[in-house]
């Protein structure tokens, strides 16, 4: 079986810091994968370069079907007179990028958009303006529109940020269930694993271009972190939550932190 | 101003070729300014617009002076300024000052041009405010080719346009060209604003390319269906303009300008009711935060 997304022995460099290196990862289709370390380890650098909008340093990222992905971003504020609906946004997800007017197939576009907003529970608001939407309505919108042209592969940048507890809940949920019921694999760029610890299939740990791959078990472990981070670090499972204490030393400002900026 | 009401003569002021042709290079503009309304809103260039339509002004001055036909020193103003802006005004935090200051450079040498030309008040006027005489044949071939031409690369690059302007952080993700595509939107506008100084003056062709647009986006979220109103307001607008200045004979754009804020005033009642009447039957709907725009 081919897998979804194939990195091998990739690196990236930012003039002449080395983000990361030798990086080999194969994620299968259906497989839900925790990318985490703290700003500026290139998490979102990754993203960029599983969207096609950089290269590789070195070595080879490629998605196994050659389809573009799907692509969830943080939350952000949108004005709230903004003339778009929810529908009109799920819609740009399919076909927004495509020259023309979109006037052909409208039916069909339709129809397709219909179906992943009910399949995301979003008919109540889909047909409202999406900046009159609360932050956890968008973001189910946003899978929609991440979802709408059937990827292989989902890529969260940071989908839950800024989200209230049960919004964060929701909105995990869908993506996994969505994974689940499609196959589709996920990439999920986060700082705070626990929203999705139940989901997680591996983890892809990165601090200051070292990396650590592997099952949340193995990688969330004091002994892993404290020689990732090369300082002491604890970690602490508490009802069923991880808790990682010690990180903030590791913190690096200066790299970009979203994907377009 | 009582003649307004005299629709004898204005029937009459109808049947004339020169006021046909007018009322045809309206509906052409009321066509293009519609179509390019709504993201011009979406993008919140209505001060751009403006820049460009001063400096269209000072093309026009400068063709004035130079002996050439006004409609061709107003696309050249125009599209300088449109690429100016589109090329300097790049982050949002700057565009306004950048705007600003391009912007009274040119009026500044429109007037100093104007100044110099020893002919008729009436050409000089006419520029400012719209002056329907003076758009013969061939000026009119002119516009219908251009307007085709700029309605044709709309038309092509219209999605992710309209994807750039309202989801940019997503469209730059899927790869759209969001730098290309808004300099080649902002020359779009530079025309269609060129071809508006002719009927509607300078000074307020804003009123046709921003005024319907703003009245439409206050009725619907959907783009679409705001681009549909946004036409037929502009429509209404630019042909209305023209029919009531016929009578009493004075300039187009103070009626265009007055239609299409009496639109924009009635649409944002209608909003605002609406909005209201929602909030009132439904509070369980999502959230829609207090309209008090």
């Amino acid at each position: 079986m081919t897998p979804a997304v194939e990195i091998s022995q990739a690196s990236l460099a930012f003039g002449a810091r080395m983000l990361w290196s030798g990086l080999d990862l194969e994620v299968a289709p259906g497989e839900f994968v925790a990318i985490l370390g703290p700003n500026g380890s290139g998490k979102t650098s990754l993203l960029k370069v599983l969207l096609g909008l950089r290269q590789p340093s070195s070595g080879s990222v490629r998605i196994g079907s050659g389809r573009p992905p799907g692509y969830v971003p943080q939350q952000r504020a949108m004005q709230e007179a903004l003339t778009l609906r929810g529908v009109d946004l799920v819609g740009l997800g399919l076909d927004g990028h495509r020259w023309g007017t979109g006037l052909r197939g409208l039916r069909e576009r339709r129809r397709r958009v219909a179906e992943v907003v009910e399949a995301v529970g979003a008919q109540a608001y889909a047909k409202s303006a999406v900046g009159k939407l609360s932050g956890g309505e968008q973001q189910r919108l946003r899978v929609a529109q991440a979802l709408v042209g059937e990827p292989d592969v989902l890529l969260c940048d940071e989908p839950l940020l800024s989200l209230d507890l049960a919004h964060q809940r929701d909105v995990s949920a869908l993506i996994d269930k969505r994974r689940r019921d499609a196959g589709t694999a996920v990439l999920f760029v986060t700082h705070e694993i626990n929203p999705v610890l139940p989901y997680v299939d591996r983890v892809l740990y990165l601090v200051d271009g070292r990396f650590r791959i592997g099952e949340p078990d193995e990688v969330m472990t004091t002994k892993t972190l404290s020689e990732l981070y090369r300082t002491k670090i604890e970690v602490l499972r508490v009802g069923g939550q991880i808790h990682i204490a010690g990180a903030q030393s590791a913190l690096c400002e200066d790299e970009p932190h979203h994907v377009a900026s | 101003m009582t003649k307004i009401f005299d629709f004898g003569l204005t029937w009459q002021l109808l049947n004339y070729p020169f006021v046909l042709t007018a009322l045809l290079a309206a509906a052409v503009l009321g066509l293009v300014a519609g179509m390019l309304g709504p993201l011009i809103v979406m993008r919140r260039m209505s001060f751009a617009v403006h820049g460009t339509s001063e400096l269209a002004f000072t093309g026009a001055a400068a063709a004035l002076l130079v002996g050439v036909g006004i409609e061709f020193g107003a696309l050249a103003g125009a599209v300088i300024a449109a690429l100016l802006l589109g090329l300097l005004g790049g982050r949002e935090s700057d565009r306004d000052s950048v705007i600003g200051a391009i912007l009274s450079f040119g009026l500044g040498l429109g007037v100093l041009l104007l100044w110099f030309y020893p002919g008729r008040t009436v050409n000089k006027f006419g520029i400012l405010v719209g002056q329907i005489v003076s758009i013969e044949t061939t000026n009119i071939i002119v516009l219908l080719v251009a307007a085709v031409v700029v309605l044709l690369v709309l038309a092509v690059i219209y999605r992710p346009l309209l994807f750039a302007s309202v989801d940019p952080h997503v469209a730059a993700a899927r790869g759209v060209p969001a730098r290309t595509l808004s300099v080649v939107f902002a020359v779009l506008v530079g025309v269609a604003t060129a071809l508006g100084v002719q009927i509607v003056g300078a000074l307020l062709v804003v009123a046709l390319m921003v005024t319907p647009a703003a009245a439409a986006t206050r009725l619907t979220a959907s783009p679409w269906r705001a681009t549909l109103l946004t036409v037929v307001f502009a429509e209404v607008s630019a042909l209305g303009g023209i029919v009531l200045s016929l009578a009493p004979g004075a300039p187009v754009s103070a009626f265009v300008t007055a239609i299409s804020f009496l639109i924009y005033l009635v649409c944002r009642v209608v909003a605002y009711r609406r909005d209201r009447a929602a909030r009132v039957t439904s509070p369980d709907a999502p959230r829609v935060a207090s309209v008090a725009h």
